[in-house]
């Protein structure tokens, strides 16, 4: 009788209950049955988060907030019950800070354009080598809007960043300090908890984005400690044009509205204005009602599963992944460290990864190829991109094998 | 020389030898290695297509009033593309080129690759050449 621990995760979760409420997993592409491993770009959604959606636009349709009819209060309860789910899925204290935005990128443009309230001229910006264009461009044009800097931690070659350098870039003129959570572009799960408390040490605000984490990994915001920390519905199950700002609570108070309008207001005149309290002094506009709604069923999803479970097997995916890509002769994993998200970033000899990635996608295998929006981080390594493979809880390792054939397929093709 | 419309019919007979996919990539991967290479000294960076996914180089001469193309790519399939489309056009007269149609890409079962969003920038690379193509329009006439 094998004992619980020689039991594989795949063992514990139902992943075959699991994939038939994904059905997007049974359709084919280019005559193949879909393998989907651009889970790191969005994932799909279980057949839950798409009758929500319907379900919502069948049944509760009308505008939140501001409605005495009871479609709209039925509405808008649906809306705030799922700003309690996300409340409670982030360990957020309070559900006021709990801002809905349209995505991450979002998320991030609303605290770097209001953040001239934290970032002085002649102050500096820290940020990581390995950032998303979208954690890099809103903080350059806050730079230039105030005249302050940014500095960047480097990345060292096995994709972990370069800490000693970080403690040393730290000093009275650091404002803010923002990296992401996990790498997108390597999948490497960066020492956030330790870079948080020292940019606190010099006084500095912090913001992290969580688009590759959320979904992945059981999040605590208040355990992080982060001042800011975004979220992308769409990575988690939830439907795209939905995201996340969390900010703690005297943060969010300091942060200026991003956008101005209906909802985000308390009095106007065109003398003065005064705006809402959290979270609606950042929701101007009709939000995504369908989206914040689904997002919530989402969450019920993952739930369910369990989170520790889902990053537990994705962990079992990635080692299994990691070990069969290395059977192909010339890979090379850009990003090969122990502590990283369910993310195989890598290449096979000097092969073009788009060569790659063409002929994978003949073969029904979704990669991303490319410079994944991290430029930098290509150009750190001297490479035009890679190809990378991102895996979800609905994976398997069968998959991987088809994966692994093709590729091999295509290094044939190509070599 | 043949017109730039018998030349682009003639890519579609060979490529409809190919029932498959497979095949058809494995000839287009063959027709890169048989393009007319750009000079490694013209490789600059005016000289990359924008929105390629792939580097991909082109140069165009005017050569007895017909423009000679070479070029070049990082990528083996994106080689190949770029290669179909310089042994239609290339040796041809500006004004041809300027006027030819691109159906014959579809024909050959790369409508994939039409698409303007798609990352290997055939769109790019069609639109490239045509302007090279009017640029020395101006100076035949």
């Amino acid at each position: 009788m094998p004992s619980r621990l020689d039991r594989t995760f795949a063992g514990m979760l139902d992943i075959k209950k699991i994939r038939a409420d994904f059905p997007i997993l049974n359709r084919k592409v280019n005559g193949h049955s879909l393998i989907y491993f651009d889970n790191a770009a969005t994932s799909q959604k279980p057949q839950q988060v798409i009758d929500k959606i319907v379900e919502y636009y069948t049944l509760y349709n009308a505008n939140i907030h501001r409605g005495v009819h009871a479609l709209s209060q039925e509405a808008t309860d649906l809306f705030e019950e799922s700003r309690e789910k996300v409340r409670a899925f982030f360990n957020i204290a309070h559900t006021k800070q709990v801002i809905f935005t349209s995505g991450n990128t979002h998320s991030i443009n609303a605290v770097a354009n209001g953040a001239h309230a934290f970032v002085k001229k002649g102050d500096e910006v820290i940020l990581s080598a390995v950032e998303h264009h979208s954690n890099i461009v809103p903080w350059q044009m806050l730079c230039e809007r105030v005249g302050a800097t940014i500095k960047v931690i480097p990345v060292l070659d096995n994709g972990e960043l370069d800490m000693a350098t970080y403690h040393q870039l730290l000093n009275s003129k650091t404002a803010f300090v923002v990296v992401n959570h996990i790498s997108n572009a390597l999948g490497v799960t960066n020492p956030v908890k330790e870079i948080i408390d020292a940019a606190h040490e010099h006084g500095a605000m912090t913001l992290i984005d969580g688009a590759q984490s959320c979904g992945h990994m059981k999040i605590d915001v208040q355990a992080l400690n982060a001042d800011f920390y975004t979220m992308a519905g769409h990575k988690m199950c939830g439907p795209t044009g939905i995201g996340i700002l969390y900010g703690k609570e005297e943060a969010l108070n300091a942060l200026p509205p991003y956008q101005g309008g209906g909802e985000m207001i308390d009095q106007v005149s065109f003398e003065k204005t005064t705006y809402a309290g959290l979270p609606h002094k950042f929701e101007a506009g009709t939000p995504n009602i369908a989206g914040g709604i689904a997002l919530g069923a989402a969450i019920d999803y993952l739930n369910e599963i369990g989170m520790d479970d889902i990053a537990a097997y994705e962990n079992e995916l990635l080692i299994y992944g990691t070990e069969q890509i290395k059977t192909i002769p010339g890979a090379k994993i850009f990003g090969d460290v122990t502590d990283k998200a369910a993310v195989i970033s890598f290449n096979v000899a000097s092969l073009h990864p788009y060569d790659i990635g063409t002929i994978v996608d003949k073969l029904g295998v979704a990669v991303r190829t490319g410079h994944h929006c991290a430029q930098p981080v290509m150009e750190r390594y001297q490479i035009p991109g890679t190809i990378r493979a991102s895996f979800a809880f609905y994976n398997t390792k069968e998959e991987i094998d088809v994966m692994v054939q093709a590729l091999q397929r295509a290094v044939n093709m190509l070599s | 020389m043949a017109s730039i419309q018998e030349i682009q019919e003639e890519i579609v007979e060979d490529f409809s030898m190919f029932d498959d996919w497979m095949q058809r990539y494995e000839y287009m991967i063959d027709l890169g290695k048989s393009l007319p290479l750009i000079d490694e000294s013209l490789k600059t960076e005016d000289r990359i297509i924008k929105g390629c996914q792939s580097k991909v180089w082109v140069n165009a001469e005017l050569v007895d009033s017909k423009i000679a193309f070479t070029a070049d790519s990082d990528a083996i399939i994106t080689k190949g593309i770029i290669a179909i489309l310089i042994r239609a056009w290339s040796g041809q007269k500006p004004a041809d080129i300027i006027t030819a149609n691109t159906d014959f890409i579809d024909e050959i079962g790369l409508k994939e690759h039409l698409s303007p969003t798609r990352a290997n920038g055939l769109v790019s690379m069609i639109k490239q050449l045509k302007m090279y193509a009017v640029a020395y329009q101006t100076q035949v006439n």
